[in-house]
């Protein structure tokens, strides 16, 4: 499965199947801090991602302080 | 995972709610929170003209649309900063996003208009890039705002935003700041009132409301923000949060309610004195107002090539 990572924007692959909190756990992210993308549309929190598609992991959080 | 609306299959789950949605009705709360928002708030009657401050960004873009999907009448300006291919890239999405949809986007350019940049001002003050950024951009969307004829400016702060500068605040007990930490500021002397309509919802939801209403936005992280203070507040209230899903609510309208009108004598008594820049004419509190000064400074710096901070 590939993975795709930003700041800065990367790709991963990570072994499938894995659940999106393991998935998550990998790379030591928060749930509150990203999303889970997947075409168009998110992946919940409880979802199994199998092998074949690509997944983006896209954090949320801006810094701007103005 | 069952939308708590209808029970379909959901595609996000809001913690501090207790509540997962799918699509049409996760689309649907974060309107609501916005209705409810500028409700609550008195932020816009239904015949004022808004003008929303648009980066190219998750929450300004968010706004803009839930804001025309409520039938108000909201155009965008936006700022071309000068923070290298960030500026660049940053506009060009502000631009798609009206184009796409047949908006009208006001917009201005630092360099070209008022002779520097946010690199160049931050050299030239010693201070952080998001200081002279932030006045800038304040400066000139409430001159962009009288010079068009908008009764409101609408900005993409969401409630990670304020709970965050909250939390900063307090730390410090900066309370001519927390005066003005308001989802509402009237117009007054000058100055259009200036409105948060996004204070209800937090900035996983408005990333998720821009990825399933098919927005367009720049995920990249502005270069020079990296390791402010700003992200850090923000990534210890996340850490709060984890463990006690509602703390950031909780924490900003508890403020709201009970505290913040502790600390608005401050504020209506820097009101009382300001009158017109020399130089621009804007609102100040002296002869001449902060961005001239800013401006004044800058241009006189030699211009500086980007440099992300560490």
């Amino acid at each position: 499965m590939k993975v795709v990572l930003r700041n800065p924007r990367r790709e991963v692959d990570v072994p499938g199947p894995i659940s999106v909190i393991a998935l998550l756990n990998r790379f030591e992210l928060s749930r509150e801090s990203v999303l889970v993308i997947q075409g168009d549309t998110l992946v919940p929190g409880d979802a199994m991602l199998d092998g074949d598609e690509t997944i983006e992991i896209r954090p949320v959080i801006s810094g701007g302080c103005a | 995972m069952k939308c708590r609306v209808c029970r379909e299959p959901a595609v996000i789950d809001v913690r501090r709610q207790n509540a997962n949605y799918c699509t049409e009705h996760f689309l649907r709360m974060c309107r609501d929170q916005v209705a409810k928002a500028i409700a609550e708030f008195d932020m816009i009657e239904r015949n004022e003209r808004v003008l929303v401050a648009v980066s190219g960004g998750k929450d300004s873009l968010a706004v803009w649309d839930i804001l025309r999907e409520l039938g108000y009448d909201a155009d965008g300006f936006s700022i071309g900063l000068g923070i290298g291919e960030y500026s660049d890239e940053s506009s060009r999405y502000a631009r798609a996003f009206a184009e796409e949809r047949g908006l009208t986007l006001h917009a201005c350019d630092l360099r070209t208009e008022h002779g520097f940049d946010v690199p160049t001002a931050a050299a030239a003050t010693r201070r952080v890039p998001c200081s002279a950024c932030g006045l800038s951009k304040r400066h000139l969307f409430d001159d962009a705002a009288r010079r068009h004829g908008y009764d409101v400016v609408a900005t993409g702060h969401n409630l990670d935003d304020e709970a965050a500068v909250l939390f900063g605040n307090v730390l410090r007990w900066q309370t001519d700041y927390l005066g003005r930490q308001l989802p509402v500021l009237p117009a007054r002397n000058g100055f259009p009132r200036k409105v948060k309509p996004l204070v209800r919802l937090g900035e996983r939801e408005t990333a998720a409301y821009c990825v399933l209403r098919g927005i367009d936005y720049i995920v990249e992280e502005c270069p020079m923000a990296a390791g402010n203070k700003h992200l850090g507040y923000k990534d210890a209230l996340n850490r709060i949060e984890a463990q006690s899903p509602g703390s950031k609510h909780d924490f900003y309208f508890g403020y709201l309610q009970r505290a913040s009108s502790r600390f608005t004598p401050e504020v209506e008594e820097e009101q009382g004195a300001l009158v017109p820049c020399a130089r621009c004419g804007a609102p100040t509190t002296g002869d001449v107002c902060a961005f001239c000064k800013l401006a004044e400074r800058a241009a006189g710096h030699e211009p500086v090539a980007l440099r992300a901070r560490r």
